[in-house]
């Protein structure tokens, strides 16, 4: 199996926080209209595919960027091409992270035709004090249009992304935002905590002054607050910034974190493919030309050794519901995550060991620990 | 000019003592003293102009470095008077110039009839300079004043002329002045210490007596041992015997010091030189003993052998655990150098193995420590600097307490602790600031003097404890550099001093007790555990600490338990990133130290330990990785 990562380095706009390998046309400073843009890196893309491994597909993700910038066309020559090299399989999951603002009824059904039958809207956050912050330009009215117009298309899983812990965000901000996202019809959440990057324009803002991050122990409450809604609400949680109904799970993400075979096609994109890690170089125009000109666009590669293996197994198996074996520790990461389940960070069932609610806030500490 | 060549000049152990003078140079770091060492070399021609460097006495990269000279060296300088034309032989004797080195110094002056106080005239006498000087006046030595660096735009000769002359009792005439820098009034100095010095005075035919005013381990040749003849002769493959500990060995080689070794068929009455008896350790060669013949010993030793006696002791612990035999390797090795050096092993909770250390005071335990960091490569954390308490319990039991943590716990009579003489000299202006800091460290004012209009010496009697941590750095920082300070050994006298133990959890952290007087026991609790509530990073349980005398606390902080350490996302690239950070922190996990279930980062101990010096210390070599 593999899965596929497929890589969108557009947006019409760089949101403040925002530090993913994108670009906005006026960057990319080749004086061409998207259509042609978005024509030629399809090219290219395909032309990378080329490399990848044969076997069969169960799940391919298109993000970005803003994937939902480029037509449908376009990103169905990538699922085509997929499909008739490797093959999908029956219940292939192919997701699209989309822009509450730039979908229309049109192009919904475009992509779904296109093949994609999962779509993750960027709602972030449904107050527009906070969406300032981040420098989000949708409307928070959008989100509910969108999420109808994608259940009415006849998408069988809707997501939407929120962001918490944005300077000036208060825990009742955060419970109106999670209280819209819930009343929506979704199927799925995912919900992460604000990372300030460096290099980007709220860290500057950070920096200066002009903003301040809020307090670990806020940041802490808004994750209880969120979790105990979405399981209210019946969307469980299945890995530490994920909730979903039943059957709803993100097979691609899931991908991940059991640590399967995946490729990353674009620039900046990491692939796996059994013991080696390797990315593409970063930017659009080195990728294009690169692989024009017919060579390979991996940046850098790394063989992981067994112990790296290891080390990652454990640091991704942790984070999800399905919880980490016992007997993938050894005998000093057993003793030490021993001490946590009298304190309520863990429990130990079925030689698996989960993480509490309050054990997920503290998941990097539990990965130390489990080292031994 | 008046040099006579080496192979002319009188050959050592037929010489003349009345062509003999012998002298030393007291001088502060910094006034000079190593550049008019070097000047004498040259002039003298001992040294040819293309063999020149800088500060050629000083051996040992850290004394260049740091402009000090922590071991002394004698050298014989051949010299014809510009007075009477006669040719003199002048034996440079090199004086250590730190008032932790006090003894080493007396022993230095012991070996001479005279001294040259030179003073830098743009700044004037220092305080251990001064106190060398009463030193030497005690010793019945020559003194010639002289004015070094005559050769600066900002010097002030006649000033520190009269200051000098007020001092030592003289006229300002009679204060010389020269530059080392430019050789001015070099060779006039010369004749003057052959006019004025008087030549020594022994018995050639009485049984041997030499005095050993320095010992040096060379690694070729084991321990070089300075000496100077009083009585009698020291001849080569001869068996000589030292007088404190009657341990017979044989002289393999005598020679003299010129300004390389030359080896030579003895050394006479008032001459200067090394012998090497192929002893290994200088415990067995110790400054201040008297070297005699084992076949016609004498009966009487020279006056004035001490023992070294530490003042000062710290816990030495090796950043990394692993370094242990590394750091005594390094210890036995520097010992072989330095008898004043005592160690033993000791076991902190919180540090884990290392060594108790007794120095002789601040900058011997400067020295040490950057001198094993030096030569061995190893980080060292060091606890906080601590002096040698007298405890009586109330049961008569009596206790040596050199570390807090062997303070004992039953109901204490009393406790007593060293107590030391201090002298500042300062310009006027810092008058309140030096006293006000004196009164912090409660000392006691003596009386001050005015030595010049506008230079003041203070007198103060203060607990040694209370000048070992950052007295010195405060003292400077406060006068903007310009107070000197030396101090000598007054004794014990009892203090109302309590232990502090500081408590993490529950758990005391030996590395952090301290005995304190009891009126700052609060605030030293309170800026202890305030420093370890910004340094010990959140962990997932709340972890309260205290400082507390016995059982009672007198101060407390807590560390909240963390709430939240995860990284929210982690998808496709951010896999290697995050392995990636988690093998640095597992790195870092080996560098955590834990009290109970607390987890310390080294970082923690050194920082907490540290004065304020010692963090802007830290901060610049960070900045240079």
């Amino acid at each position: 199996m593999l899965s596929f990562y497929v890589h969108i380095p557009y947006c019409i706009k760089r949101c403040g926080y925002c530090d993913f390998n994108t670009y906005t046309p006026n960057e990319l400073q080749d004086g061409a209209s998207l259509e042609i843009v978005s024509n030629d890196y399809i090219d290219a893309v395909l032309l990378e595919l080329d490399a990848a491994p044969l076997d069969e597909v169960p799940t391919i993700f298109f993000g970005g960027g803003t994937p939902s910038l480029l037509p449908a066309k376009d990103l169905g020559r990538v699922i085509a091409a997929i499909k008739a090299r490797n093959g999908l399989t029956a219940d292939c999951e192919i997701t699209l992270e989309a822009n509450p603002d730039s979908v229309t009824e049109e192009k919904l059904q475009g992509y779904l035709a296109a093949g994609f039958n999962r779509i993750s809207f960027g709602m972030q956050s449904a107050q527009t004090h906070v969406l300032a912050v981040l420098d989000r330009t949708h409307n928070p009215a959008n989100v509910k249009r969108a999420v109808d117009m994608a259940r009415a298309a006849g998408y069988k899983s809707i997501s939407v992304d929120l962001i918490y812990g944005t300077p000036g965000e208060s825990l009742d901000d955060w419970r109106a935002t999670v209280t819209e996202a819930l009343s929506l019809d979704i199927d799925h959440i995912s919900a992460y905590a604000l990372i300030v990057e460096t290099g980007t324009k709220l860290a500057a803002q950070i920096k200066r002054g002009d903003l301040t991050m809020p307090i670990d122990d806020l940041m802490a409450d808004m994750y209880l607050l969120v979790d105990q809604m979405c399981n209210d609400a019946g969307l469980a949680w299945y890995e530490l910034s994920n909730w979903s109904k039943p059957g709803h799970e993100c097979q691609h993400n899931i991908a991940y974190w059991k640590s399967a075979n995946w490729w990353g096609l674009g620039p900046g994109a990491h692939s796996h493919v059994d013991k080696k890690r390797f990315w593409n170089v970063k930017h659009p125009t080195a990728y294009k030309q690169k692989l024009f000109a017919k060579e390979s666009p991996v940046a850098e590669s790394e063989l992981l050794t067994n112990e790296q293996l290891r080390d990652e197994a454990i640091m991704l198996a942790i984070r999800m519901r399905t919880g980490l074996a016992l007997s993938s520790l050894n005998k000093q990461g057993q003793d030490n995550l021993q001490a946590y389940v009298s304190t309520g960070h863990i429990v130990i069932s079925d030689e698996h060991i989960q993480l509490t609610a309050q054990g997920r806030l503290i998941a990097d500490r539990l990965v130390r620990e489990a080292l031994g | 000019m008046p040099a006579i060549s080496l192979a002319k000049a009188p050959q050592p152990a037929a010489t003349n003592p009345a062509q003999i003078r012998n002298f030393c140079i007291i001088a502060h770091i910094d006034h000079g003293k190593s550049t008019l060492a070097d000047r004498m070399l040259g002039i003298t021609e001992v040294v040819e102009a293309r063999n020149m460097r800088a500060q050629y006495l000083d051996r040992m990269d850290i004394e260049r470095e740091r402009g000090i000279t922590i071991k002394s060296q004698a050298v014989r300088l051949p010299w014809r008077s510009g007075i009477d034309g006669q040719e003199y032989i002048l034996n440079m004797i090199d004086t250590p110039g730190h008032v932790d080195f006090t003894y080493e110094v007396s022993r230095s002056l012991a070996a001479c009839e005279g001294a040259v106080l030179l003073v830098d005239c743009a700044q004037g006498i220092e305080a251990q300079t001064l106190a060398n000087l009463y030193l030497a006046m005690e010793n019945n030595l020559t003194i010639i004043p002289v004015l070094n660096k005559i050769d600066l735009p900002n010097a002030q000769p006649d000033k520190f002329a009269a200051e000098l002359a007020r001092l030592i009792g003289c006229q300002p005439e009679d204060c010389l002045r020269v530059s080392g820098k430019t050789g001015d009034g070099v060779a006039e100095l010369l004749d003057q210490i052959v006019a004025q010095i008087p030549a020594p005075v022994g018995d050639a035919n009485a049984p041997a007596r030499a005095l050993i005013f320095d010992s040096v381990y060379d690694s070729y040749r084991g321990v070089v041992t300075y000496i100077r003849v009083i009585d009698g002769r020291i001849n080569p493959r001869e068996q000589i015997q030292m007088f404190s500990t009657g341990v017979r060995h044989e002289a393999l080689e005598v020679g003299v010091i010129s300004p390389e070794p030359v080896p030579s068929k003895g050394l006479g009455v008032g001459e200067v030189g090394y012998l090497i008896t192929g002893v290994k350790d200088v415990r067995q060669s110790r400054v201040g003993d008297t070297i005699t013949n084992y076949q016609n010993p004498t009966k009487t030793a020279l006056a004035g052998y001490k023992d070294p006696k530490p003042m000062v002791f710290s816990g030495l612990f090796p950043l990394d655990g692993a370094d242990f035999p590394l750091l005594r390797d390094a210890l036995d090795k520097l010992q072989l150098n330095d008898a004043a050096l005592v160690y033993e092993p000791e076991s902190s909770a919180a540090l884990g193995f290392g060594f108790r250390c007794g120095f002789l005071g601040l900058l011997h335990m400067e020295i040490v420590r950057e001198r094993l960091e030096r030569e061995s490569g190893i980080s060292l954390i060091s606890t906080a600097p601590n002096v040698v308490y007298r405890v009586t319990l109330e049961d008569g039991k009596e206790f040596v307490v050199t570390n807090p943590s062997e303070f004992p716990d039953g109901k204490i009579n009393n406790v007593k602790e060293p107590i030391v003489k201090c002298t500042i000299l300062a310009p006027s202006e810092y008058i309140g600031t030096i006293m006000e800091l004196c009164q912090e460290r409660r000392g006691t004012m003596q009386g001050m003097d005015y030595i010049s209009e506008d230079r003041v010496e203070i007198r103060y009697t203060l607990p040694l404890a209370e000048i070992v941590f950052d007295f010195f750095d405060q003292l400077k920082s406060r006068t903007k550099g310009y107070a000197s300070l030396d101090y000598e050994e007054l004794g014990d006298e009892e203090g109302n001093l309590v232990k502090v133990d500081i408590l993490l959890q529950g758990e005391a952290v030996d590395a952090f007790s301290a005995i304190v007087h009891r009126d700052k026991a609060y605030s030293y609790g309170v800026m202890m555990t305030g420093k370890l509530r910004e340094l010990i990073p959140r962990q997932q349980f709340e972890v309260p600490i205290q400082a507390a005398i016995g059982s009672r606390i007198i101060a407390r902080e807590s560390i909240r338990a963390i709430r939240k350490d995860v990284l929210a996302k982690c998808y496709g690239g951010d896999i290697s990133r995050k392995r990636k950070l988690l093998e640095k922190q597992k790195e870092g996990k080996k560098r955590m130290k834990m009290v109970g279930r607390v987890e310390v980062p080294q970082e923690a101990f050194v920082a907490a330990l540290a004065t304020d010096a010692d963090i802007e210390k830290i901060k610049a070599a960070r900045k240079q990785d």
